[in-house]
């Protein structure tokens, strides 16, 4: 087959700008996430096996064993998961994005956001806020109990206003939030204000007991990362509209899951290329250090794949205190990115960078070229699970991906 | 006694400059009597091994890795300098005031896009790809770099020719561009006087000097050492004297450069007589057998390459004066010299000096037996005949006392389609012919109209050697001569160049010309912006002349894996 690789990849940022994700509403995850099922359970990064599974990863699929009733212990869940009656997958491949952990279990709720441009769909959690959290590994009673006030209370909620208002659309929404000093990944203080501030008045209009309509928007609105798992599933359709085109060497996929790190490329299908993951430079709470930390976890650098987080720290220079860095710091981590990516994205950017689009389609051969990997502002969970979130910081994705990445290209399009 | 110790980084890549300075601050450490920090290769390891400075480890590294080794009076003394290399890293401050250092060519020339010059100084095993993106991006390129390929420097070249850009180098030290100074270079002057180089050195001897006459420069254009050897045929060096030609500030240009090919040399002198400019020339090892052939004016060395520059400069010469040559007049074919002669040391002289135009001159009695001509009775190409010599004064008068065999023999050459020039002397005096102009007039007369029958046009040129006092006077012979038509002059070398000058001409009618777009000049002309690839002194200096640059943060493609930077150089196939 002979490609051109300019012109794939030129079709595949075009798909990546014309996405219009739009959250639409929530529901039940087996009832909407093709392929779900009651044995089915989803978890962040690359595919993993129970026994290479990292700390927060076994944690939060403990917590989702005691949510789904199907345990009472630990020791009852983690026999189960490990009998083999438990299937595993990447949210990845099942249109889903989970941050951290990522776990979603069959009975959870979900957001479900549709590209209106193609009507892809892609689901993400309702999002627990900071501390002790599932999504960290933690499965403590009041960890559960909030998964299922989430499940009972927030997310009917939140369906009932998004219905009402006809949907929210999630680039607009980013497209400010950085104007207003997020980089749509670390920091989404504004983008959850507005997220609140949006859906507030449908949660009113919809929702008759005036204590839950109190409850439910006291907690998006206290919750800097309420939009959080929008944003990624919004990030998941842009990504997504630009894979599958042949001969393309954009980056549309990358997770993490504590063990593994995994990215997927437009032109090599759903082949998943992956490397250890490496520990992220961090800075920690009060008590922890280095040695409590899991390597790097989550799909939240979905983000980053869609031309935000890291990529877009220029706009947002509150965040280098997360790594002990200078403004400067932030807008040169922004420049460093345009010179692995292909476009400056049309919809969002940086008024700093006198309105430059942010750095946007990840080409694996760029990324070879100046052996420069891309850059992820993340959260630092535990080690262990039941523990939770230690940190904040910035982390590198390894080299190796993108460079089995270029080699397999160079196979499957005989270069 | 002793211990050596080492450390082995792979992937790491740092300049050699870099490098050097760490190696200096690690040998500096108390304790340490001697460090190496070098890429592990070959050449690197061999250096090591001379001085003691290796271990098993440090002979098993490759070529992409950084080997960092030390020898110290205890191993702890070895260790530590060791562990001080990334502090030792750190402590370097650029002197750059650059808030962020692009990592590619590309970006580099987005933060700078008036930049038209890209310095390169890498190594010269990625040099040639570096100049490549630097020529697509439309810059001029200063290429640093040695050990760039031949093959990598014709393709370069011919891109650029292209393209209308410079490539200066590769190996090139030195360029002055506009007064300011690239590569290793001097605070010349602004001036008149434009200079074109195959001479690193050379370029910074003549433009020193020129300033220190009193004069100053346009720009210094170097070319690299290269440049004026086979095959790459002095591409760089005339889209240079080009660019110097069309330079309304530059009033006489000078060229300087390394012995030269001689096939070459030609090339570039051919090129530079068409410029309606002063053009001084000093090619080492070149001598010149002349001090000024039309525009050109040959030095016998860089010394005197200025002094003559800053002279011509000083004073310009009148090149209007120059005799204007019939070129246009001849038919196709028509190419050759034929002299026919009457005194043996004019014939002599007119061998001589032809060379420097036409090249093989054959001689009945020449100078080098090998250009003899088999048969002193039938010319060959270009050929001088002596009908003086004994072989045809056997039973037979003197041609200075009888006309008729050479008017037989002009009549006879007169006929060849491939003649262009005829030459004849004509010596009076006592003893001589009373009136040489009354026969031989009427025979040129008679050759020329024959020869414009045939479609040709028959230049005849006429030595005339007398005084006004003797018996035939000088001025009726030469008045006799001209107004048979024939191009006379009283000095045997103004004859003898007037007609190598046409045959010179007629003969390059069919050579090939280096066809490349002009550089447009209003690059060099402009406020000069740069591009640094490598050496960040380079840099500095540019910073110091107060020049806008942007330094690039270069690593090698890949990190220096040849594996995936071969996948990469494919991919651009399919682009």
């Amino acid at each position: 087959m002979t490609i051109n690789i300019d012109q794939a990849n030129q079709k595949a940022i075009d798909a990546i700008f014309e996405a219009r994700p739009t959250l639409i509403g929530v529901a039940r995850a087996k009832d909407v996430i093709p392929g779900m099922d009651d044995n089915l359970f989803l978890h962040a990064g690359p595919p993993c096996t129970w026994d290479r599974m990292s700390g927060p990863v076994r944690g939060g699929m403990i917590g989702a064993m005691f949510l789904e009733g199907r345990a009472k212990s630990v020791e009852e869940a983690e026999t189960l998961l490990a009998s083999g009656e438990i299937k595993f997958a990447p949210c990845n491949n099942h249109s889903s994005s989970g941050p951290m952990a990522g776990i979603i279990s069959p009975s959870m709720l979900v957001y479900i956001v549709e590209n209106k441009s193609n009507g892809q769909r892609a689901f993400s959690g309702l999002n627990e806020g900071r501390g002790k959290v599932l999504r960290m590994g933690a499965y403590s009673e009041e960890v559960i109990d909030r998964m299922i006030w989430l499940n009972e209370v927030l997310g009917p909620a939140v369906d009932r206003a998004l219905k009402e208002m006809g949907g929210l659309d999630i680039r607009t929404l980013l497209a400010k939030a950085l104007h207003m000093g997020d980089d749509g990944h670390n920091r989404l203080d504004a983008a959850s204000l507005l997220y609140t501030n949006l859906l507030s008045p449908y949660i009113i209009k919809t929702t008759d007991d005036p204590k839950i309509t109190s409850e439910v928007i006291k907690f998006l609105g206290e919750n800097a990362l309420a939009v959080l798992n929008p944003v990624m599933a919004g990030c998941k359709l842009m990504a997504e509209a630009g894979h599958g085109i042949e001969g393309s060497t954009i980056v549309t996929v990358m997770g993490r899951n504590g063990t593994d790190w995994g990215i997927r490329v437009s032109g090599l299908g759903d082949q998943w290329f992956t490397a250890p993951s490496p520990k992220v430079k961090a800075l920690y709470f009060p008590g922890f250090g280095d040695d409590d930390a899991c390597p790097d976890i989550g799909d939240s650098v979905i983000i980053e794949t869609a031309g935000l987080g890291g990529f877009a720290m220029a706009t947002a220079p509150a965040l280098v205190t997360f790594i002990g860095g200078t403004p400067r710091d932030a807008i040169n981590t922004t420049l460093d990115m345009y010179e692995i990516t292909l476009a400056e994205h049309k919809h969002f950017n940086i008024p700093f960078l006198d309105f430059r689009g942010t750095p946007t389609g990840i080409d694996i051969r760029k990324v070879v070229e100046t052996n420069m990997p891309p850059r992820v502002n993340t959260g630092v969970a535990h080690k262990d699970p039941g523990v939770g979130q230690v940190g904040a910081g910035v982390v590198s994705a390894p080299m190796k991906c993108f460079e089995d990445a270029l080699v397999a290209f160079a196979e499957k399009y005989d270069i | 006694m002793a211990v050596i110790r080492a450390e082995i980084r792979s992937g790491s890549y740092f300049d050699s400059a870099v490098l050097m300075q760490l190696q200096r601050s690690l040998a500096l450490l108390d304790g340490v009597d001697d460090a190496g920090v070098v890429m592990g290769t070959e050449e690197n390891k061999e250096i090591l091994a001379h001085i003691d400075l290796v271990t098993p480890e440090v002979m098993a590294s490759k070529s992409d890795d950084l080997v960092i080794v030390v020898r110290a009076a205890d191993a702890d003394t070895a260790l530590g300098a060791i562990g001080q290399v990334d502090e030792l890293l750190a402590r370097k401050k650029s002197n750059v005031d650059q808030e962020y250092r692009p990592k590619t060519l590309a970006s580099a020339a987005e933060m700078l896009p008036d930049a038209s010059w890209v310095l390169i100084s890498v190594a010269g095993r990625f040099a040639a790809n570096v100049a490549r993106q630097a020529l697509d991006l439309g810059k001029h390129v200063f290429l640093f770099s040695d050990n760039v390929s031949v093959e990598d420097e014709v393709s370069l070249k011919a891109k650029a020719a292209e393209k209308g850009l410079l490539v200066m180098g590769p190996d090139c030290g030195t360029a002055m561009i506009s007064g300011n100074g690239l590569g290793f270079a001097n605070k010349i002057r602004k001036g008149p006087i434009g200079v074109v180089a195959a001479a690193g050195t050379g370029l910074q001897q003549v433009t020193t000097r020129i300033h220190q006459l009193g004069s100053g420069i346009t720009h210094g254009i170097g070319t690299g050492g290269r440049d004026l050897k086979d095959p790459i045929g002095a591409a760089t060096f005339l889209m240079a004297m080009d660019v110097l030609a069309r330079d309304p500030g530059t009033k006489v240009i000078t060229l300087v450069s390394k012995p030269p090919a001689a096939k070459i040399a030609e090339k570039v002198i051919r090129q530079a007589r068409k410029i309606n400019k002063p053009v001084v020339i000093n090619f080492i090892a070149r001598k010149p057998s002349m001090r000024r052939d039309g525009n050109l004016w040959f030095a016998t060395g860089m010394d005197d390459a200025a002094a003559l520059a800053v002279e011509l400069a000083n004073k310009m010469p009148d090149l209007s004066s120059a005799p204007v040559l019939p070129v246009e007049k001849f038919a196709a074919g028509q190419k050759y010299f034929r002299g026919l002669f009457s005194g043996g040391t004019l014939a002599y002289e007119a061998q001589f000096l032809l060379e420097d135009y036409v090249g093989r001159v054959w001689a009945n009695a020449p100078i080098n037996k090998e250009n003899k001509l088999k048969d002193s009775l039938t010319s060959e190409e270009h050929s001088i005949v002596d009908l003086g010599e004994d072989e045809f004064t056997v039973g037979r008068l003197h041609p200075m006392m009888d006309n008729e065999m050479r008017i037989r023999r002009l009549l006879e050459e007169s006929k060849d389609p491939e003649v262009a020039v005829i030459m004849l002397d004509v010596v009076i005096g006592y003893g001589s012919h009373p009136d040489p102009a009354s026969e031989l007039g009427p025979a040129v007369a008679k050759a020329k109209a024959e020869a414009e029958k045939a479609g040709r046009y028959l230049e005849v040129v006429v030595v005339a050697t007398g005084t006004d006092e003797d018996p035939q006077n000088l001025d009726n012979q030469i008045e006799q001569m001209r107004a048979a038509g024939a191009w006379v002059s009283s000095s045997n070398e103004e004859v003898i160049r007037y007609a190598g000058s046409i045959l010179r001409a007629l003969n390059e009618k069919a050579e090939d010309e280096y066809i490349f777009t002009p550089v447009d000049l209003s690059t060099l002309d402009k406020e000069l912006m740069a591009i640094n690839v490598g050496l960040e002194s380079f840099a500095e200096d540019l910073v110091k002349q107060e020049v806008p640059v942007v330094h690039v943060e270069w690593k090698p493609p890949a990190g220096g894996n040849e594996k995936l930077a071969s996948i990469l150089e494919r991919m651009k196939k399919f682009s």
